[in-house]
């Protein structure tokens, strides 16, 4: 089978007629973890859900691919089953809507008719995922994310990534308001997703992340559009600097999506 | 302005005819003939904003014989699954009116709990029913109220003696499927102090009826410090016009639990009121409704706060589809001398259609200074960033609509207590949002 392959080229996006990404270029392909980083507003977020499909989102120019295939002509739920995932900065609460029905529709809807998974195949896998989350099983029976702790909503996240198997996932700030053990576990779980059929990105602001899943490569982001790549070392460089001696050499005076 | 009053298509002879070919007594007969005049003069309810003056109330056949059935295997296949597995629970089934079976558990009938037809209870249990018959619900009401007493042809008698807990789930079924039938039916709960009971009827009419009548009434009586559960599942067919009045009195420190899934197809006219009479008592109301097609419904909501500390909780979620047109009204009123009274209710209408039309009317009347009230009604479409999240799990846009839209209506199917009942709903609300 062949690597897969998530390519973005020179991507603009605007929200109610204002731009915001402005040329975003990146290929990762399978096997591959990217880091993307970048100070709050410079478009991390907005390049996200511009590739999954928020209806909000509208791109302007550019092109993104999986496998060759055009996302941009698919609607969201296409994207998805062609392979892709958002583990989203803000997910939303489905109240009545148990996680475990709303996972089990996930997956069925991608297996498609005639092909469902069997009940207790779905409830042992469930259960293995959960418990290497340190989840406790009453959160199968909870509605989707209804009274989750900010840090719960994150480790839900990280289960459907692990129960839906995409090709590619985005992990928006998926560490963001995890306590010290959750982003170990949370950390440990994407790491059980690594192969070559995985690619993934992560936006984050912490190294800390870093430290526990390894980037091959960083990105930094300003003024809508990827200023500078490099190794896991530009990820420490900014920890330690912050972003003014990166903006010093690059000539960057205001990192906004406005500039 | 005056309104046409259209006259009754029975006239005072078939009313008494009626009565004694059911081999009535002498009281209830009276009512029924008294009923009958007033059903003459009275107006139509007014419900509001939902105008009802050319819906087919009063047109409809009320004579029939059901056919009894001696075990549930004789019964339809759509009602044994209701009643399901469990032989030890107490059911009573109806057809267009006629008990056909009955269960009633020997330890319950050993406590004296009675539980059976209207017709047997007028009967049997005469002087016991006279005083429960159209006391928290009244005649006079309006036309529906008063033809609903002259001529009810069907019903249930539920009596719970004091201090005496029923476990199992008491449960009714009525079926109607004769055609152009009206179902004129008269409910009886009475739970009396410190017992405790959960009853649940279902409402089935069947597309034979064709162009039907259902007049229900439910009266509840909820004794000192007794606790009854009140399920509900109404569903009537199209041509099925519904006037549904479900009506309750609390005592002292009692409690009461609705939970009503109002899924009929035809026009209906609901009318769900609870007084809380005595000091420290509560009720919590919870109900959902799905409109489709070109269905009109009107659901009113009423509470009613006269002791001192009462309670209510009051949800109503609906959801409109195709180009359906539902009002929903509540009223919580609190009256003078109800201090320390607190009632909250929540109305939510979600919208799936352009064309559907939904209003939520919240009213709140409040006589006394030391209370708490509060109200919060919406009118709303399925939330955009709910329907991104799903599908982004790559869930078809349809599915993910109808995963939120069993979300929200979820409330009512998670109270019933029937397994059988409890499926029956979620899958008529499968149904209908398909
Ligand atoms: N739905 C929206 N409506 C209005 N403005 C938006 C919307 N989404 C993004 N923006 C604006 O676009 C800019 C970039 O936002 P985005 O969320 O992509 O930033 P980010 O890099 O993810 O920031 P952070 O690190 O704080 O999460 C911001 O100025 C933001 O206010
Ligand atoms: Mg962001």
């Amino acid at each position: 089978m062949a690597v897969p392959e998530l390519k973005i080229e020179d991507l603009h996006v605007s929200v109610e007629e204002k731009p915001i990404v402005k040329g975003f270029n990146l290929d990762i392909k399978g096997g591959e973890i990217h880091a993307l980083m970048g100070p709050n507003g410079t478009g991390k977020s907005t390049v996200a859900s511009a590739i999954m499909g928020h209806p909000k989102y509208e791109v302007t120019r550019g092109r993104a691919t999986l496998d060759g295939k055009n996302l941009l002509e698919m609607e969201v739920d296409e994207r998805a089953r062609a392979g892709l995932f958002l583990a989203m900065q803000y997910p939303s609460e489905v109240s009545g809507v148990t996680n475990a029905d709303f996972l089990r529709t996930a997956i069925n809807g991608r297996r498609g008719e005639g092909n469902e998974i069997p009940l207790m195949k779905f409830i042992k896998t469930l259960d293995k995922k959960m418990n290497l989350l340190e989840m406790d099983q009453s959160f199968a029976e909870r509605y989707v994310n209804e009274g989750f702790s900010g840090g719960e909503k994150k480790r839900n996240e990280i289960l459907q990534l692990m129960m839906l198997e995409p090709k590619f996932a985005i992990l928006d700030e998926i560490d963001s308001g995890l306590d010290i053990d959750a982003l170990k576990w949370v950390a440990k779980g994407v790491n059980t997703m690594r192969s070559d059929n995985f690619g993934c990105l992560m936006i984050t602001h912490y190294q800390r992340l870093l430290n526990y899943i390894k980037p091959d490569r960083v990105h930094v982001m300003m003024n809508g559009r990827i200023v500078t790549s490099g190794g896991p070392e530009l990820a420490l460089r900014l920890e330690k600097e912050g972003y003014d001696g990166l903006k010093k050499d690059l000539g960057i005076k205001d990192e906004t999506v406005e500039a | 302005m005056s309104t046409q009053i259209k006259p009754l298509p029975f006239d005072a002879e078939n009313v008494i005819n009626f009565s004694s070919n059911r081999r009535e007594p002498e009281w209830f007969k009276n009512i029924r003939v008294k009923a009958f005049g007033l059903a003459q003069q009275l107006p139509l309810p007014k419900p509001e904003k939902t105008r009802i003056e050319d819906w087919n109330f009063t047109n409809f056949n009320y004579e029939f014989n059901g056919t009894p059935v001696t075990s549930p295997e004789e019964l339809p296949d759509d009602v044994r699954k209701l009643i399901g597995e469990d032989e030890k629970g107490s059911v009573l089934i109806h057809q267009n009116g006629a008990a056909v079976f009955r269960n009633l558990s020997q330890s319950l009938r050993e406590k004296g709990v009675i539980f059976t037809d209207l017709s047997t209870a007028v009967q049997k249990y005469g002087d016991l029913l006279q005083k429960y018959y159209f006391k928290t619900s009244q005649i006079d009401k309006h036309k529906l109220t008063a033809l609903h007493a002259a001529m009810v042809n069907g019903g249930t008698f539920l009596y719970v003696p004091k201090n005496v807990q029923v476990e199992l789930p008491v449960q009714s079924v009525s079926i109607q499927d004769a055609p152009s039938s009206g179902l004129v039916t008269h409910t009886i709960v009475v739970a009396e102090q410190g017992s405790s009971v959960t009853y649940v009827e279902t409402y089935l009419s069947q597309s034979s009826v064709g162009e039907g009548v259902a007049n229900v009434i439910s009266e509840v009586y909820v004794g000192e410090n007794a606790r009854v559960k009140f399920g509900v599942v109404d569903h009537l067919t199209e041509g099925v016009v519904g006037y549904v009045n479900r009506q309750a009195n609390v005592a002292r420190d009692g409690s009461l639990q609705w939970a009503l899934g109002q899924m009929n197809d035809g026009n209906t006219v609901s009318e769900n009121m609870t007084t809380l009479e005595g000091d420290g008592s509560s009720v919590d109301i919870k109900a959902v409704s799905i409109g489709s097609g070109s269905q009109r419904q009107n659901f009113d909501n009423h509470i009613r706060h006269v002791g001192k500390a009462t309670n209510s909780r009051l949800l109503v979620r609906g959801v409109q589809k195709d180009a359906a047109n539902s009002i929903f009204n509540a009223v919580t009123k609190i009256e003078h001398g109800a201090s320390k009274a607190d009632g909250e209710q929540t109305q939510r209408v979600l919208m799936l259609s352009e064309k559907a039309r939904g209003d939520a009317n919240p009213i709140l009347l409040i006589d006394e200074y030391d209370v708490i009230a509060g109200h919060a009604a919406s009118v709303g479409r399925v939330d955009p960033a709910q329907l991104y999240y799903l599908m982004s799990r790559g869930i078809r846009k349809e599915a993910a609509e109808k995963l939120i839209v069993e979300g929200f209506l979820k409330p009512v199917v998670d109270l019933l207590p029937i397994e059988g009942v409890k499926k029956q709903l979620a899958g008529l609300i499968e149904r209908k949002t398909r």
